[in-house]
């Protein structure tokens, strides 16, 4: 390991305090030194999106970000969706719509699922708000279908309903 | 007196997945997220060139540097007992196989040999080191385009003195004379192209030999497999070998094989004594995950004038690349067996040349030869349907193989088991509305908007398999294909389901839990399915081949109803009662006629586990049952799949509007499940049909290394699908059942072909292969109307195209002219 520098941020609402290399990626940061491994990797291109939290409320590829860049920020990851113990309703949703196989691509599609729907408006999500919101998450193995059934109704627990 | 079968509870229900809680919390365990105490990384050296002899490798900077505690090469692991398997010796067929070793030896034979290892303390350090090895090579010529290859001008192994590594043919009737009588005969060639697995998860292994014995961790569809391959090669007893699949993200066939990394690994921590962990890269993926497809196909269909198919032979050249896989010469041949498909053809023929060329491994992904032999087929329908001038479903309805005709042999003396071919294509087409569809179709095009509606009506084979008929002296695998299961009653009545298919993805911890829990009087909440783990349960094949549910589920169903027999001789001697009056409730073992008086399988377990007096005498105590089961007959899945398309006149970009499907695969254990497996499966094959290809450059280097290069499909170019089913029982297995892992796929890419070309047919485009980029189509279509000078490969849309390259996919994402 090379020289390294002091880095603090908040995960899940815990404060993390941490020695870091300085090219360490936000992904190894969260799974290797906080020890939170349901951020998945699954490409080096910033492509699959297996890797998506959230810093600052925003849905970020985790890859695509060293852990540096994340300094001082409030990161939020799939472990930290269901605090309480209830599902959030995007996992509820995901659950209830059969919206996962293998499941590897499932906490970054939940995470970049949330942003949409924070992002969204009133009313409904159209299917094809959801298609084109989660271009950036690959899924090999549900064909999409189920999961953007899963969104909808995520969406719709969420009170996304028509205004 | 009912039976166990007559009262299913659950088996059938949608119920949710059990597997899913810890999936969707991020709680879930790949390999990826165990750590090992004392673990150290590992890093692949692997060969720029496609072929060159190693002249010399030098690791001295790499060991140099901080953390570095290895630097292994191919010649320091010469106490390997064997190279890396390939598990098919067919009686008869001579083969001349590569060797093929973890670190090459001596020379390198695709871009990505494995070359060396570095092995160190931090997982970024030995990614840094191994770029610090200098590796001299002298290259060699190089064959990339397998027609190419055949002629064996370059040599891709000089030792092999050839590049064609194996023929192998099948026939029944006499195709050379049904094609010489007939009135009609067409002969296309058709590319099927070289496609990746692509799981999201990438592969990963964690190896720990510790004193004597050896724990994998492995990102596979076959533990069991791997830990007796382990033994043979390492020379480490069976019994101290233990392999887990943990949570898998994805197989799709891509880990249904044995890796020079497994090894790598594995040899590397006997030697080091510390746990050694290798994580692949998604360039590694692309380049090292073992690829799929890739064959030229001579086609040839004969048929009366009035539409009856009298012959099909098929031709198929096997890109097997640069060396053998576990599997790879047998790919093509799985499809040879439904070659017919859903079809009465009384003459038959397959002739299969495999061939390597300086490119990676093909071998099984998802379909595995049923794809590419259904493509073929199923776009000669409709070929044929235009040489005839006939209607396409009626062409398709006259050759059908007739409900009452099952079990049907087939001219291969392939026993079909069933099949209900009409019925699922009518539903199909009810649901399409084709008058409607011809109508708008017709009405648009008067407006310029292409349109266009494909079929494809297929069966395919899987539940694989009988282990007399594919074993060491039937077909000639190295290993018969049953299946195990290990139901276990614990003392306070829960259940715990061992399971030899290892699944990764498909649900089998809820589906088989369904079967189990109907069978015992309980709830699927109560049985717990474990799979994935040779030290748990006993010897199992894996999950590939859509097997698990016939082969796996059907184990766990004998397994369970013999221990029922037992729960019911039980119950039986403590209601003094007639072991023939007991009978299977919800919830309880009862008396029929009386369903008052009755045990629950916790009350059952309590007299096996906990007060023998309330046993019969001389009952062996406990309440568990391992149980092989080996299938009599594959199974025969089948079904109708529908696409519309509308194809950009000025772009040639196709956009899916409709996609229409009825599968059969027997009763449905969880329905869910079944469309689950039936959109990952036709995504699958649209990604093929329409975006993904493999790129090689002439000189072999691997142009669509990365997601950025080989276009997976987004949620944005999968349409929402129409589904429904029919189901007809299986006669192969008590539950009814067959598969669907694979039918969506093996199903898909000609729906799509004939929906493209439907809608160009009257534009003058007769065929084309896939992938249907928007470059191919347009050029396509510039050249149907006259302008431009068309593509360089200009046989596209001709009668019967000239042999030899340019039929390499092409699209604004994928260079031009790379593979074969």
């Amino acid at each position: 390991m090379g020289t390294t520098v002091p880095l603090q941020m908040t995960v899940n609402g815990q404060a993390v305090d941490a020695e870091v290399e300085p090219r360490l990626l936000l992904v190894h940061f969260i799974r290797d030194t906080v020890g939170l491994t349901g951020t998945h990797i699954g490409c080096d291109t910033s492509n699959c999106g297996a890797c998506t939290c959230h810093v600052d409320g925003e849905s970020v590829k985790s890859c695509t970000l060293l852990a540096v860049q994340a300094a001082g920020s409030e990161v939020t990851t799939i472990e930290g969706m269901s605090g309480t113990g209830e599902l959030h309703p995007l996992q509820e949703g995901f659950w209830a719509e059969h919206g996962l196989q293998c499941g590897y691509c499932t906490p970054g599609m939940i995470m970049a699922a949330a942003d949409l729907i924070q992002r969204h408006g009133p009313g409904p999500l159209t299917d094809e708000e959801v298609r084109k919101g989660l271009e950036g998450n690959l899924c090999r193995c549900t064909g999409y279908q189920n999961i953007v059934k899963a969104v909808q109704a995520a969406a719709e627990a969420m009170g996304k309903v028509p205004a | 007196m009912s039976t166990i079968e007559e009262t299913p509870k659950h088996v059938g229900q949608a119920i949710r997945r059990k597997e899913d809680p810890r999936l969707i919390t991020g709680r879930a365990q790949y390999v990826d997220d165990f750590v090992v105490h004392g673990m150290l990384y590992m890093a692949v050296v692997r060969s720029t060139e496609a072929h060159a002899k190693i002249v010399s490798i030098d690791g001295s900077e790499a060991l140099a540097r901080p953390g570095i505690k290895a630097f292994v090469t191919g010649e320091d692991m010469s106490d390997l007992l064997a190279p890396l398997p390939m598990a098919w010796a067919p009686p008869g067929v001579e083969m001349k196989m590569p060797e093929r070793w973890p670190l090459a030896r001596g020379e390198v034979h695709h871009v990505g040999d494995a070359v060396a290892m570095v092995i160190g303390e931090d997982k970024y350090g030995v990614v840094d080191a191994a770029q610090t090895v200098r590796v001299e090579y002298e290259p060699l010529p190089v064959v990339v385009d397998v027609e190419e290859a055949l002629k064996d001008e370059i040599l891709v192994h000089e030792s092999l003195g050839t590049n064609k590594t194996h023929e192998w043919s099948m026939g029944g009737g006499d195709v050379d004379q049904a094609i010489a009588d007939a009135d009609v005969v067409i002969e296309r060639r058709i590319v099927n192209h070289r496609t990746s697995g692509a799981a999201i998860e990438p592969r990963g292994v964690i190896a720990e030999y510790r004193q004597g014995s050896l724990t994998v961790w492995s990102s596979t569809q076959v533990p069991h497999l791997l830990r007796l391959f382990f033994a043979v090669q390492m020379g480490i007893p069976e019994d101290h070998v233990r392999v887990i699949a943990p949570e898998v993200g994805g197989g799709f066939g891509g880990k249904l094989q044995v890796c020079a990394e497994e090894t790598l690994c594995a040899w590397a921590s006997k030697q080091l004594g510390r746990p050694i962990k290798w994580i692949e890269t998604r360039s590694e993926a692309m380049a090292v995950s073992h690829h799929g497809r890739d064959q030229v196909d001579y086609v040839r269909m004969a048929a009366t004038s009035d539409g009856k198919i009298t012959a099909f032979h098929a031709n198929i050249i096997q890109d097997c690349g640069a060396y053998f896989g576990l599997l790879t010469p047998m790919i093509p041949e799985l499809g040879a067996f439904v070659m017919t498909g859903c079809y009465a053809i009384p003459n038959v023929k397959t002739d299969i040349t495999g061939v390597l060329t300086n490119k990676y491994i093909t071998d099984a992904i998802r379909g595995a030869g049923r794809p590419e032999m259904t493509h073929m087929l199923e776009v000669m329908i409709d070929q044929l349907a235009d040489e005839l001038d006939m209607d396409r479903i009626e062409l398709r309805r006259k050759n059908f193989i007739a409900a009452a005709d099952f079990p049907y042999t087939t001219p291969y003396g392939i026993t079909y088991d069933s099949g209900a071919y009409e019925a699922a294509m009518d539903r199909a087409l009810e649901m399409l509305d084709l008058d409607a569809f011809r109508a708008e179709q017709a009405e648009l095009r008067e407006q310029g908007i292409l349109r266009g509606v494909g079929f494809s009506t297929y069966t395919e084979i899987c539940g694989l398999a009988p282990s007399r008929a594919v074993g060491p002296k039937g077909f000639g695998l190295g290993i018969g294909l049953y299946e195990s299961a290990l139901v276990r009653v614990h003392p306070t009545g829960t259940v715990t389901v061992f399971t030899g298919a290892s699944p990764h993805g498909q649900g089998h911890e809820t589906g088989f839990a369904q079967i189990v829990a109907d069978r015992l009087g309980t709830d699927p909440a109560s049985v717990e399915v474990i799979h994935g783990d040779t030290a748990t349960g006993p010897m199992g094949l894996g999950t590939y081949g859509s097997r698990s549910l016939a082969i796996g589920g059907v184990a766990c169903a004998h397994a369970a109803e013999k221990l029922a027999l037992k729960c019911k001789e039980i119950v039986a001697f403590n209601l003094e009662a007639d072991v023939g009056d007991i009978e299977v409730g919800s919830g309880k073992f009862q008396l029929a006629g009386d369903p008052d008086k009755g045990m629950t399988l916790g009350e059952i377990a309590g007299c096996a586990y906990i007060d023998a007096t309330a046993m019969p005498e001389g009952m062996e105590l406990g309440l568990e049952q391992t149980l092989i089961y080996d299938p009599t007959n594959f199974v025969f899945p089948f079904g109708t799949h529908i696409c519309v398309v509308e194809v950009d006149a000025n772009t040639g970009k196709v956009e899916i509007l409709r996609w229409v499907a009825v599968d059969d695969c027997g009763p449905a254990v969880n329905p869910m499940l079944i469309d689950g497996q039936v959109h990952g499966g036709v995504a699958h094959g649209i990604g093929q049909a329409l975006y993904e290809q493999v790129v090689y450059d002439d000189r072999g280097q691997l142009i669509t290394g990365t997601f950025m290069d080989y276009a997976l499909p987004t949620a944005s170019e999968i349409p929402t699908f129409e589904l429904d089913r029919t189901e007809t029982k299986s006669p192969s297995n008590s539950l009814g059942v067959k598969g669907i892992g694979e039918a969506g796929t093996i199903a898909c890419t000609p729906a799509i072909v004939n929906a493209v070309i439907d809608a160009l047919r009257h534009e003058g485009i007769s065929y084309l292969d896939m992938p249907l980029s928007p470059l191919r189509i347009w050029e396509a279509l510039e050249e149907a109307r006259g302008r431009g000078d068309g593509p360089d490969d200009s046989e596209q849309g001709k009668e019967v195209p000239p042999q030899g390259e340019g039929s390499a996919g092409s699209g604004p994402t994928i260079p031009e002219g790379g593979a074969a």
